[in-house]
């Protein structure tokens, strides 16, 4: 356990170096997520609908968006000069391939969202200074959801064909319970609603994470298997 | 006798036998008070959705056992799983709206179950689409099967979700944990509706894996 988890950390670790000494990738996401949320202000008519009526829908589409885009590159880095073999002849267990990966993602997306969130609150001008901790925990947990599924699947997809069409197709429908989930949270705790409300969501929400993130390890040997 | 024939003998028995459902349903099945006679697509509409969900629940138990065997059969039969709930998705999706529009007056409302269906036809969709775009024929039946694992596991919390928003829909009313609350002749209608759409599973699935297996025979020769 305690190897698999240092050699995830190590193959976590080159992604992330290799990241952010190119900066291209997660620059792209970043600005992309700002120019979502941009799109947003302009797709709606502001006499019409209040910004704070839509912020939970804004901030759930861009996320999602955004962390669709960073899961594209996760083993697409692995193509050239044939890395990924190389990756699966290394005495490591393919857990902790895939445990590298899904921290790498993590980090990707929780500096995307993190660019992201700031951007957010200054465009439309929302009131998160009294719900700021439970509104990253709902952001962790609903992140951590769609990574863990969207990990898998690019593992999968990254040598078909239309791998960066096919990754939304597939994705999607399996982002839409999390992404239910967290629009109801990040509503109520906007309308600054206490969090009983929405107990079930945050149970759905914290089992969705459990289930897919044991699916994902127990299933992704299968995807890397020559 | 070929499987395919008998695929095709079981869907005709089928089919005939939805006739005489419908008869059933029709004439010797009291009328709803509310709806009118808008509640008979019922007998359709309820049984093609619990059947759009066993199929991919179906292709999941196949494909979990396909990762340990690693026998061709199991996903061959999981591919004609996926296609027949896909038309059974359909089934779902075009019958809800008429039945919408007279009931609740809107064709289509963002209601979760029907919004879910939707997902699920989605699903399907993309579990073709996934097959399509894999070229090797083992690394197509594994990447499937991950997929129809998945799938299978999403079906809960999809469910779920239905429970926790908001919803036009009527709350379960066969598979909840109190007794059915239907009257007695409009369930034996609903049970035998649900058995002919069972056959015709059957006789589809039985057409469609004798197609799959032609053509995998093809692509050796």
């Amino acid at each position: 356990m305690g190897e698999t988890l240092r050699h995830a950390w190590t193959l976590a670790r080159k992604d992330l170096v290799l990241e952010f000494r190119t900066r291209t990738a997660i620059l792209s996401a970043v600005v992309f997520t700002a120019l979502v949320l941009m799109v947003f202000n302009f797709g709606r008519d502001p006499s019409a609908v209040a910004a704070i009526d839509l912020a939970p829908s804004i901030l759930w589409v861009t996320f999602t968006f955004a962390a669709m885009l960073a899961l594209n590159r996760a083993f697409q880095l692995e193509l050239d000069n044939q890395a990924l073999e190389g990756l699966l002849v290394a005495p490591i267990s393919r857990t902790s391939i895939y445990w590298g990966k899904l921290a790498a993602n993590l980090v990707f997306v929780a500096v995307v969202e993190a660019v992201g969130l700031p951007l957010f609150v200054l465009f439309f001008n929302v009131p998160v200074a009294d719900v700021l901790g439970p509104l990253v925990g709902v952001i962790a947990l609903a992140t951590v959801g769609f990574v863990a599924v969207g990990t898998l699947f690019s593992a999968m997809l990254v040598r078909t064909r239309f791998a960066e069409l096919m990754l939304p197709v597939l994705l999607l429908p399996f982002l839409i319970p999390p992404l239910m989930g967290a629009v109801q949270v990040t509503a109520r705790l906007l309308a600054a609603r206490p969090l009983s409300e929405v107990a079930g969501w945050l149970r759905l929400l914290a089992a969705y994470d459990v289930v897919f993130l044991t699916l994902a390890t127990l299933l992704f040997p299968h995807t890397v298997e020559q | 006798m070929t499987l395919a024939r008998k695929g095709h003998w079981t869907t005709l028995v089928g089919l005939v036998l939805l006739g005489g459902v419908y008869v059933r349903a029709v004439v010797f099945t009291p009328v709803e008070r509310l709806q009118g006679p808008a509640q008979k697509i019922f007998y359709l509409h309820v049984p093609a959705a619990v059947w759009t969900e066993l199929a991919m629940v179906l292709v999941g138990v196949a494909s979990v056992v396909f990762l340990f065997l690693k026998d061709p059969r199991l996903d061959r039969f999981a591919e004609a799983s996926a296609e027949v709930g896909t038309v059974f998705a359909a089934i779902v999706l075009t019958t809800g709206p008429i039945w919408g529009k007279t009931v609740w007056g809107t064709w289509w409302a963002w209601d979760a179950r029907l919004t879910s269906t939707l997902f699920l036809f989605f699903l399907y969709i993309g579990y073709l689409l996934l097959r399509g775009a894999v070229v090797d024929a083992g690394a197509r039946a594994r990447y499937a099967a991950v997929l129809g694992i998945c799938g299978m596991a999403l079906v809960p919390f999809i469910h779920l979700s239905v429970y926790l928003f908001r919803t036009l829909h009527p709350q379960p009313i066969i598979l909840k944990p109190s007794a059915p609350s239907l009257p007695q002749s409009m369930l034996v209608t609903w049970l035998l509706s649900f058995a002919v759409f069972t056959v015709l599973y059957v006789g589809f699935v039985m057409q469609r894996y004798a197609l799959g297996r032609a053509r995998e025979e093809g692509d050796r020769a």
